[in-house]
C-alpha cells in the first residue's frame, strides 16, 4: 500500500506538471508585451476591446439558454425512461450518443444545407433564427454529457419507490418532478450544466459556420494577428470557465445529496 | 397530468406489482419522451440523414458514387483523413491510460483529499479547454518565442526546433490533444471508479482476495465499459476537433474537420456535393469506432452478469 502511495503522488505530480507548466508560461507570456518589463498591457488591450465584451456576453447568453434547453429535454426524458418506457432506453441512450458519432461541424453542415434561409424552416433567414440555431446546435453538442450526468444521477436514486410514495402522498407530475426527483439529480444536472458551459463558451466550429458574433470566433481572430493578446485571451477564457465552474460546485454543496437525509 | 389520475387509480385499484402500470399504455405515456425525440430528429438525425443523401448525388440529383470515390482517389483528401486517424487514435489511447492512471490515483490512492477535488475541478474546465486558447497556451509555451521553448534555449542551450520539433506534426498535436483528452477521461471515468463499492473490496479480502485478484476480478471487468466508451469518445472528440489546429495554422493544416470546415466555408474543393462525401466519411469513421465500442460492450456485459 505504500508503494501504491508512491506511485499515486508520481502521478499526480507529472500529470500537475503538464498541465501547470503551459498554464504558468502562458500567464508568463501574457505579461511580457511591453519591453523588458512585467505589465497587464495585453490584458488591459484585450478587456478594453468592444468587441471582446460584446463576444463574451453572447456566449455567456448562448450558455444559459443551452444549458435550459438541454434540462428541459433530458430530464424528463430521463426519467420517464426510467419510470415508464425502459424499453426505449437502448434507442434513447444510442441517440444521445450520436453527437460524439457524429462532429459538430457535419452536424452544423447539416443545418446550413437544411435550415438556410431558402427552406421550408429558414432558421438562418433571420438573426433571432440563426441565434437560436446556435443554441440548439450547442445543446446537440451538450446532449451526450447531459444526459449521462442525468442519467447516472437517476440511477443512484429507486426512481419508481420515490415516485409512488410521492403518489401516495398526494404529488402531482410537477411537484414529483420538481420537488422529489430534481433535487435528487441535482449534483447530476449541475455537473451536466457546468460541462455544457465548458463546451459552448469557447466554441469557435458552429459559431463560425454559422456566423454569429460569438467567443469563439473572435478568439481566432485576435489568434491570427496578434503577439500577446492571444495569451491574455487565453488566461481571461481559463479564469472565467474556472470561476464559473467552482461557483457551480459552490452552489451544489446547498443542495440535498440524497434522500437518506436525517430530516 | 391526464396521466397523474390514470396511474393513482392504477396503484388504487390494483396492488398489483408496478408493472402493471407499463402493461397498460395509452399515448400520453410517450408525452415526457416526445420532446427529446423531436428534437433528437430535426436537429441531429435528419440533418445528418440530408448530408448522408447528399453524399450519394450528383448535383442534379442524380445517384452517384463519384463523390465517395473521390475521397479515396484525391491523396489530399485521403491522407487528410490518415494523418486525422493517427492523431484521434494515439491521442484517445494516450489520453484514456494517463486519464485513467490520475483517477485511480486521486480516489484510490490514499492521496489527501484536496488533491481529488482539484484535479476535478481542473479537469473540468481543462477538458473545456479545448479550443483556441489551448492552441493559444501551447503557442505561448512551446512556440518559436515561447516562455519553455527560450528557457531551454538560453538555460539548456537545447533548440527544440533544430531538433525538429513542430506543432504541425502528428506527434505535435497528439502532445497538445492530450491537454483535452486526459482531463475529460478524467471527468468521465471518476464517478466509474467511485462506483466501485469499498465493500466490494472489503468482501474480496474476508474470502481471501489478493489485493491483485480483486483488480483482475472486481475492478477491471466492472471499470472495463466505460473505459473502452472513454476511448471512443476521445477519438470522436480529437477526429472532430477544429479549433485547436486551426489557431496552428489556419487552413493549411491537412486534417479532415480542416478540409470540411474549408468547403463549407468557401467551397475550395468547387464542388459541393464533395463536402457532403467528407462529411459522410467522418461520419462512417467515428460510427465504425463506435460499433466496435457496442460489441466490445455486449461482450463485457456478458461477464458481467
Amino acid at each position: 500500500m505504500k508503494s501504491g502511495k508512491f506511485w499515486a503522488w508520481v502521478v499526480f505530480i507529472v500529470g500537475a506538471a503538464y498541465f501547470f507548466i503551459p498554464l504558468l508560461a502562458t500567464v508568463e507570456f501574457s505579461l511580457r508585451m511591453r519591453r523588458g518589463v512585467h505589465s497587464f498591457d495585453a490584458y488591459q488591450i484585450v478587456l478594453g476591446d468592444a468587441r471582446f465584451q460584446s463576444t463574451f456576453l453572447y456566449s455567456v447568453v448562448a450558455a444559459v439558454f443551452t444549458i435550459i434547453l438541454g434540462v428541459l429535454i433530458v430530464v424528463p426524458a430521463a426519467y420517464w425512461i426510467r419510470l415508464r418506457l425502459p424499453q426505449l432506453r437502448p434507442i434513447v441512450e444510442f441517440i444521445t450518443l450520436l453527437p460524439l458519432v457524429i462532429p459538430a461541424i457535419v452536424i452544423v453542415f447539416g443545418y446550413i444545407r437544411m435550415y438556410g434561409s431558402n427552406s421550408p424552416l429558414p432558421f438562418l433567414g433571420s438573426n433571432l433564427g440563426a441565434n437560436a440555431l446556435l443554441v440548439i446546435g450547442y445543446a446537440t453538442l451538450a446532449l451526450p454529457y447531459m444526459y449521462r450526468a442525468v442519467d447516472t444521477g437517476l440511477r443512484t436514486i429507486d426512481v419508481r419507490t420515490l415516485t409512488e410514495a410521492a403518489q401516495i402522498l398526494g404529488a402531482g407530475w410537477g411537484t414529483i418532478i420538481g420537488r422529489v426527483i430534481l433535487p435528487n439529480v441535482l449534483i447530476a444536472v449541475l455537473s451536466g450544466a457546468f460541462l455544457t458551459f465548458a463546451i459552448v463558451i469557447g466554441e469557435f466550429t458552429m459559431a463560425s459556420l454559422l456566423n454569429r458574433p460569438a467567443f469563439g470566433p473572435y478568439l481566432q481572430n485576435i489568434g491570427a494577428n496578434r503577439a500577446y493578446e492571444p495569451a491574455a485571451l487565453a488566461i481571461i477564457a481559463f479564469a472565467i470557465t474556472w470561476g464559473c465552474m467552482s461557483l457551480i460546485q459552490i452552489l451544489s454543496r446547498f443542495a440535498p445529496k440524497s434522500a437518506n437525509r436525517p430530516n | 397530468m391526464t396521466d397523474l389520475s390514470l396511474s393513482n387509480q392504477t396503484f388504487a385499484t390494483k396492488p398489483a406489482p408496478p408493472n402493471a402500470a407499463t402493461t397498460f399504455r395509452l399515448p400520453t405515456q410517450w408525452i415526457g419522451v416526445a420532446p427529446f425525440f423531436i428534437f433528437a430528429l430535426m436537429f441531429l438525425i435528419l440533418p445528418t440523414i440530408y448530408l448522408v443523401f447528399g453524399a450519394f448525388q450528383r448535383s442534379d440529383g442524380q445517384f452517384t458514387l463519384d463523390n465517395i470515390l473521390q475521397l479515396v482517389s484525391d491523396p489530399s483528401i485521403s491522407s487528410s483523413y490518415w494523418v486525422s486517424i493517427k492523431i484521434s487514435f494515439w491521442s484517445a489511447i494516450i489520453g484514456a491510460f494517463a486519464g485513467l492512471a490520475i483517477a485511480i490515483a486521486i480516489v484510490r490512492g490514499g492521496l489527501p483529499s484536496w488533491t481529488r477535488s482539484a484535479t476535478l475541478t481542473f479537469s473540468g474546465v481543462a477538458s473545456n479547454f479545448a479550443g483556441l486558447p489551448l492552441a493559444f497556451a501551447f503557442l505561448a509555451t512551446l512556440g518559436r518565442v515561447g516562455i519553455v521553448t527560450t528557457l531551454l534555449r538560453d538555460v539548456l542551450n537545447i533548440n527544440i526546433y533544430a531538433m525538429g520539433f513542430n506543432f504541425l506534426t502528428t506527434s505535435g498535436l497528439i502532445a497538445v490533444y492530450l491537454f483535452f483528452q486526459i482531463p475529460l477521461m478524467v471527468v468521465i471515468i471518476v464517478p466509474a471508479i467511485d462506483g466501485i463499492k469499498k465493500e466490494w473490496g472489503e468482501a474480496a479480502s474476508t474470502l481471501g482476495a489478493t489485493q491483485w485478484q480483486y483488480w483482475r476480478m472486481v475492478v477491471i471487468p466492472v471499470l472495463w465499459p466505460s473505459f473502452l466508451g472513454t476511448v471512443i469518445l476521445l477519438f470522436a472528440n480529437a477526429f472532430g476537433a477544429i479549433a485547436t489546429a486551426y489557431a496552428f495554422a489556419g487552413p493549411a493544416l491537412n486534417i479532415v474537420p480542416i478540409k470540411l470546415y474549408s468547403q463549407i466555408n468557401g467551397d475550395v474543393l468547387h464542388n459541393p456535393q464533395l463536402g457532403y462525401a467528407i462529411a459522410f466519411g467522418m461520419i462512417v469513421i467515428t460510427g465504425l469506432a463506435n460499433v466496435f465500442y457496442i460489441w466490445f460492450r455486449t461482450r463485457s456485459e456478458r461477464w458481467l452478469k
